[in-house]
């Protein structure tokens, strides 16, 4: 059972997130996109072995963050809320 | 071997209370405190068990988890196969059987196979048994294999108790370095847990020699526990640490005997020390495993503890100092001793009553069905009841290399000990390599130090010292006789050199070839032998060749205990609805649909259930049904960039929505596939109601949430699932304004104030209502809103004002009905994982939207845009035919093959047409409208003509009338 | 020529003291260059080796191991053999692998122990059935045996399964492949080396991939810890790691690295005679030879690299086996295991030549590789052999990615994920 930090509630069971990509992944609009594009955002992934930097969700809070992590030895390194473009 | 009990002693026996149990049929006298194993050893039962592959007889060998021989089926309230009888204590009435044997282990009639054995090697079925096929020996093999046997008529004696556990200290093992380092750590103001798999605290100081600070280690050992006790520190006996897991999170398995299942601790300690002790190595010899041949310190044990002497004549083997306790104590207690040591010089002294026989090693063990003697490598032949072996001690480190530890070879121990340290974990005593007190207590005080700043005060020995002085007595390459590595798994000298000289070289490989170390006991006493034998027979040295991976569970641990409450109604739970009362007493019969218990129709059990359903449908078309919806989605999306929101979240533009009107569309997943279809209520300029498939409610709110917070910000829009606080009641059909106009819901009904696709605002007893005039069915149709709590009154109103109208209350098999008889999909049902929406016939957005949405470039791919996509389209069946079964499949042929070309979704007999409807995706069937195709069900073949997916009143009038 | 197996062979040895046997595979130094390289001694590595050679003659080739042979998820799977899947192109590739399990011990002289004790799928509900309906036809259409199994079937399989109406996993009725079931992992990797060593392919093992040889945009050949090694075509099958050797030669892959958990009991005397697989329980069962009760379930859901298992997901796949089959209550874990798997969107394989020309992938296999070994080596031999799919790997090819054509099996691959 591993703990994950989650920004907003502290450290909390690993049952209690889910996993929602890599960190980083840009959405590109348009129905013009390249394909390759558009399939490189849909379905490519890093997927490091070693240190990741992945999108997260805590499903008690519902809130998404940033955490990094250790895809081996299951270390968590940091994490930390959405970037602040959005917020109010 | 002739065993017996002494007349007097035995620490952990009680003489007042005498017990009686059963092993293979026959009486076993005890005591309360024996195991099994020393009671069976009391009563001089020598051979306890069958072996797996030779069925060999065995006995006991060890007194602890590391038996690999003595494994017995239970009966009764603990009922488990495959119990270690070391373990297991003896209880009055208790039935155990040994395992692997027919009818009994002394009499086995598969012992046969024993004498086969140069035939069947390690992994000889690899290079037999492939003509003319496997399948015609598999069977006979299966039976043979495998040890106990479950009892088919078992049950859980209730849910096991799982139990989260938080302390500063955890410490496994309390032997003397466990003991120690408990009361190292509660001095220093740490909480302590402190676990051990006996039943008595103590571990080796419960039969081995020792004074602590000037007292005996038994009145020591009392004094610890009490003090522990009166700390507040939690002590748990018969309990095992079975698993280290991620982010240190340990595993214990908490046996009861008063027929409670196992307990499963899942303990998050800030430290965890290790004091896991070590566990006594056989010394190889021909004929090592037979009954009577144990380990010298668990003779120690059952003298002590259970004041069981194992033999009259016995034979002590050793290559280290540890035997020569127990040889002076089997001959103080009785015994005519003989001391064979391999070494010449370095031992510790002897008393008069031990012959020593220095610089000897046994050659070989002589008996059947149970030993009676030792020849000597120079052919000296003794002969014996009972042999003891002690060849070296292997540290007990398997929590530690599952925590990521790693292993340093010791050339003094002749083992692995722990190397580097791992954070957050402490290794001490035997576990560590240590031998003496002194030196265990030195290591206990380390490992407190390690985790705490404050020094407690510090423990002396100050009684005689263990030494160790080993002389490595590896398995030796082209050794004579068979010779035992793993006991259980049958694992000899000779197979391992056969994997090495087929190459399997590897550790690993030698394990899964051989299956050494793969048995109950997980290679407890077999692993490190078998792989210096594999050093010495490559020329490599034995951290060279290395050690297998260590995984959970150290020991056997109840399945049960895993699953704990988790069972029946508690596994999965379902979601249940606000009127299920209110249902339950209308005769409703339930069913789960996608994790909601859902009325499926009301009355109509068993074969009649058919017959209720198509009433249903019938009656709903003819005057009004009521219908519970509580299940759909609501979540709410509010805020300034509300609309921008739902646009981007839908295929369907949805920001031109007027106030006060629904509109129906999908959702689709980033790569085109519809996700989820519904109707979308925008109640104001920057309020909308999302209102979703019930099964889907979760998984959209979790992606609206995602949306929301990755792309427009938390200051942009909130959504909130508002899906459980409301119930929804549909009332639907012809008299379906009639009926609602006799309840007073203060608003208009009139056509031009709720038209359809339109929502409105009423109260109802005081509480507000919303109503939407949307349908699932085709007819006039009002979804009333209320609070959830709020529901049951307005439902009872609703049934008792229905009555006039000869209202229907329907389950959601009629339900099915209807929307399929409109062509009205279900996503999952209707749709399959490539379902894109103009496979839907929605074509709109795809051809003309201009603003982004999810999924939009996945609409334009080479593959959304072929032209023989499965369409959905209706199925219609030849007169007076029965409905098509649904998954069977429109067939083709195309090169002399056979192809499928879609499938049947949804079929029903639709009561009202009186003929069967059915919906289903077939290849470019949207422009297939009136061809006729063939269908194939379980190699049966149909006809169905392809039509319009509505097949009732397609003009839609219903919806006003 | 090392000595053919068979009860003759193992007879004679028997009165020899079994000293007559020479290795299974040998373990030469690797030369400088081969035609064909294979990175990964899994069964897809190997099985390639052994298809390049014998089906395309090609055995100046060498199978390059990190580790141990066999030692990946060839070892840590559940050792389920069969061919139910939905979508013709699945039927085509693992009716292929079905086909060639089938005759697999007789062809590599080595007995795999392929046990058709058969599969049941359960349904447990009306919509299931329908689902399974769906399958069933699906399967029958494309020439594969199976069939839509009542209650009443089920009971008859698995009569100790929890039939009662409390229960949480109702059932409805199954899906049944009689051809299904199991077969021994280790020894299909095992009988593969032995095979292609035979045929003069070199199995270097503890050789770990350190770089790629790119020369004018094409792969020419790996660095490895045992030196530098060129081919003309190098192949990847490396399960579980394939993001890693995709991002040395400079590329990304459709794949995320997931643990897969399973665990053993104690072995006990026959009880299960079939593999069951309930998809609502998240579990799937059989019981091996040994008499092992052998038990799988869903993915742990944190993207992982570490071969370990972990409580939570244990629980889960425990509790539901329990409910399937309460009298396993009895029953004791005795190993708990977890392999490293390739998590592909559309659950499908990735077969073709990578963004970097001249290298091939095998990668992919989800849940799902140990029953695919035979078909992913034949049709890796052939991309290395011939440079061009056949009709069976080109809709695995990358491609689909970028053109749509997923191949979504999700319900195919029973557990989802």
């Amino acid at each position: 059972m591993q703990l994950f930090p989650c920004p907003f509630c502290g450290p909390r069971d690993e049952t209690e997130f889910h996993y929602g990509g890599d960190a980083g992944n840009v959405r590109p609009d348009g129905a013009e996109v390249p394909i390759d594009r558009w399939a490189g955002y849909l379905y490519l992934r890093g997927n490091p072995k070693g240190t990741a930097r992945e999108i997260w969700v805590h499903m008690s809070c519902g809130e998404f963050f940033v955490m990094e992590r250790d895809t081996v030895t299951h270390k968590v390194l940091s994490s930390s809320a959405l970037g602040g473009e959005h917020a109010p | 071997m002739t065993a017996s009990r002494l007349a007097s002693g035995g620490s952990a026996i009680d003489r007042s209370r005498p017990i009686r149990f059963s092993f293979d049929g026959a009486t076993v006298q005890g005591f309360a405190g024996d195991t099994i194993a020393s009671a069976l050893l009391a009563n001089d039962v020598a051979v306890v068990g069958r072996s797996f592959k030779y069925h060999r007889p065995r006995g006991i060998w060890g007194a602890g988890v590391e038996e690999p021989n003595a494994l017995v089926d239970v009966s009764g309230n603990r009922a488990t196969p495959n119990t270690r009888a070391t373990t297991e204590p003896a209880r009055e009435g208790l039935v155990a059987k040994s395992v692997n044997a027919t009818p009994n282990a002394l009499a086995d009639r598969n012992a046969f196979l024993d004498r086969f054995a140069r035939f069947i090697p390690a992994a000889f079925y690899y290079k037999t048994f492939m003509w003319p096929d496997w399948h015609i020996f598999e069977p006979r093999i299966r039976a043979m294999a495998g040890l106990g046997k479950v009892d088919a008529g078992w049950t859980a004696s209730g849910p096991a108790d799982q139990i989260n556990h938080h302390c500063d200290v955890l410490v496994v093992g309390a032997g003397p370095a466990g003991l120690a380092a408990a009361r190292l750590a509660a001095g220093a103001s740490l909480s302590v847990t402190l676990v051990d798999d006996q039943q008595t605290p103590g571990g080796s100081l419960g039969h081995r020699a020792g004074e602590i600070d000037g007292r005996p280690a038994s009145v020591w050992v009392e004094e610890t526990i009490a003090a522990l006790a009166a700390g507040g520190h939690l002590v748990l006996p018969w309990t095992t640490a079975f698993g280290i897991y991620d982010h240190s999170l340990i595993g214990l398995n908490q046996r009861h005997f008063d027929g409670r299942p196992d307990t499963l601790w899942r303990v998050r300690p800030r430290r965890i020390v290790l004091a896991t002790g070590a566990i006594e190595r056989p010394l190889p010899f021909a004929s090592n495993d037979l009954p009577g041949i144990l380990s010298a310190d668990a003779a120690l044990s059952y003298l002590r503890r259970h004041a069981v002497l194992a033999g009259r004549r016995i034979v002590v083997a050793t290559n280290n100092d540890s035997a020569y306790e127990v040889a002076e104590a089997v001959a103080e207690a009785g015994a005519e001793v003989t001391l064979v040591d391999i070494r010449r010089d370095g031992m510790p002294a002897t008393s008069s009553k031990v012959r020593l026989i220095k610089g000897r090693t046994p050659a070989a063990a002589r008996g059947k069905l149970r030993v009676e003697g030792v020849t000597l490598d120079d052919g000296a032949r003794l002969d014996a009841d009972c042999v003891l072996v002690s060849g070296g001690w292997t540290p007990t480190i398997h929590l530690f290399c599952q925590a990521r530890g790693k292993l340093a070879w010791s050339e003094a121990r002749a083992a692995f000990v722990p190397g580097d340290a791992v954070d957050g974990i402490a290794v001490a005593g035997a576990a560590a390599g240590a031998v003496s007190l002194s030196d265990v207590f030195a290591g206990a005080e380390q490992a407190v130090a390690s985790l705490s700043e404050t020094k407690a005060a510090a423990l002396r020995s100050t009684g005689p010292e263990a030494t160790d002085g080993i002389e490595a007595a590896w398995p030796r390459p082209g050794s004579k006789g068979r010779i035992w590595i793993d006991y259980q798994n049958d694992v000899t000298v000779k197979d391992v050199e056969l994997a090495a000289r087929e190459n399997f070289v590897s550790v690993e490989h030698l394990k899964r070839y051989t299956t050494l170390g793969m048995a109950t006991d997980q290679g407890k006493t077999s692993n490190l032998p078998g792989l210096a034998l594999m050093a010495g027979i490559t020329g490599r040295t034995v951290p060279e060749v290395g050690t297998t991976t260590y995984r959970p569970p150290f020991t056997p641990v109840p399945l049960s205990s895993f699953a704990g409450a988790r069972a029946g109604a508690l596994m999965a739970p379902v979601r249940r609805l606000p009127l299920e009362r209110a249902h339950r007493q209308s005769g409703a019969v339930f069913q789960e649909y996608g994790g909601w218990l859902r009325p499926a129709h009301y009355g109509g059990a068993g074969a009649d259930a058919d017959r209720a359903i198509a009433d249903e449908a019938r009656r709903a078309r003819q005057s009004v049904a009521l219908f519970d919806g509580s299940t759909l989605g609501k979540i709410e999306v509010i805020g300034p960039k509300a609309a921008e929101f739902v646009d981007f979240l839908y295929y369907n533009t949805m920001s031109t929505l007027k106030p006060g009107r629904c509109r129906y569309g999908f959702m689709l997943s980033e790569n085109g596939v519809v996700f989820d279809d519904g109707v979308l209520v925008r109640l104001d300029e920057h309020r909308f109601v999302v209102s979703c498939s019930s099964s889907h409610v979760a998984a959209v709110h979790a992606r609206l949430e995602e949306w929301r917070q990755d792309r427009f910000g938390r200051g942009a829009v909130y959504i909130h699932n508002a899906t459980s606080e409301m119930a929804t009641l549909t009332v639907s059909g012809p008299n379906a304004r009639k009926l609602l106009e006799t309840l007073d819901l203060d608003l208009s009904l009139d056509e031009a104030d709720l038209p359809h696709m339109a929502i409105g605002h009423g109260s109802y007893a005081g509480d507000e209502v919303r109503i939407a005039r949307v349908s699932f069915t085709g007819d006039r149709s009002y979804e009333i809103s209320i609070r959830a709590d709020r529901a049951e009154p307005l439902w009872a109103h609703l049934r008792g004002a229905g009555k006039a109208f000869d209202a229907v209350v329907i389950g959601l098999e009629a339900l099915m009905i209807l929307r399929a008889e409109k062509g009205f999909i279900v996503i999952g049902k209707d749709t399959d994982g490539t379902t894109l929406p103009h496979d839907l016939g929605s074509e709109g957005p795809r051809a003309k939207r201009q603003t982004e949405f999810v999924g939009r470039r996945s609409l334009y791919t080479e593959e959304a845009s072929r032209g023989d996509r499965l369409q959905l389209v209706g199925l219609a069946v030849p007169q007076g035919e029965a409905p098509l079964p649904t998954g069977a499949h429109g067939i083709k042929r195309s090169d002399g093959r056979l192809r499928s070309q879609g499938f049947v979704t949804s079929s029903y007999e639709s009561p009202t047409l009186g003929r069967p409807v059915a919906l289903g995706l077939i290849e470019r069937g949207a422009s297939r409208h009136g061809e006729t195709i063939e269908i194939q069900h379980l190699g049966k073949l149909r006809s169905a003509t392809i039509a319009a997916p509505c097949a009732f009143d397609p003009a839609g009038d219903r919806l006003h009338a | 020529m090392t000595r053919s197996y068979s009860a003759l062979s193992l007879f004679k040895e028997g009165l020899a003291g079994q000293t007559g046997w020479q290795p299974a595979w040998r373990s030469p130094e690797p030369k400088p260059s081969y035609d064909a390289i294979i990175i990964g001694g899994g069964g897809h590595g190997l099985a390639t080796a052994y298809y390049l050679a014998r089906n395309h003659n090609i055995s100046r080739a060498a199978v390059m191991e990190k580790g141990w042979i066999g030692g990946g998820n060839t070892g840590r799977n559940t050792t389920v053999v069969r061919s139910n899947y939905y979508y013709p192109e699945s039927v085509e590739l693992y009716g292929l692998a079905h086909r060639l399990y089938e005759g697999l011990s007789k062809d590599l002289n080595y007995n795999i122990m392929l046990s058709q004790r058969g599969m049941v799928s359960l349904c447990h509900s009306t919509i299931e059935m329908e689902i399974g309906a769906r399958t069933v036809n699906a399967m029958q259409i494309s020439g594969i045996d199976a069939e839509l199994f009542s209650p009443g079937d089920v009971r008859r399989v698995a009569p100790i399964y929890n039939f009662s109406p409390d229960g949480r996993f109702p059932v409805f009725g199954g899906v049944w492949q009689g051809r299904a079931g199991t077969a021994r992992h280790d020894a299909v990797a095992w009988g593969y080396a032995r095979a292609a060593s035979r045929l003069g392919v070199d199995i270097i093992q503890n050789c770990e991939i350190s770089d790629f040889i790119i020369e004018g945009g094409r792969c020419r050949g790996v660095q490895t810890t045992r030196g530098a090694i060129r081919a003309e075509r190098i192949g990847m099958a490396v399960a579980g790691h394939s993001s890693v050797l995709a991002g040395k030669a400079g590329f990304r892959l459709p794949i995320n690295s997931y643990a897969l958990q399973a665990c053993v009991s104690e072995p006990v005397k026959p009880i299960l005679d079939t593999v069951v697989l309930s998809p609502g329980a998240g579990v799937y069962v059989s019981q091996s030879d040994k008499g092992e009760i052998v038990i799988g379930g869903g993915l742990d859901r944190i993207p992982s690299y570490a071969q370990r298992g972990n409580l939570p997901t244990l629980e889960t796949v425990i509790s539901g086996l329990l409910e399937m089959f309460p009298v396993f209550g009895q029953l004791k874990l005795m190993r708990q295991w977890a392999g490293i798997v390739d998590v592909v969107p559309d659950s499908s394989p990735i077969i073709g030549e990578s963004p970097l020309p001249n290298l091939f992938l095998n990668c992919g296999w989800g849940t799902g590789g140990f029953k695919a070994i035979p078909a992913g080596g034949t049709l890796l031999a052939n991309l290395l052999a011939t440079g061009k799919h056949n009709d069976i790997s080109r809709p695995f090819d990358l491609d689909r990615f970028a053109s749509g054509r997923l191949i979504d099996e999700a319900a195919g691959s029973g557990i989802a994920h």
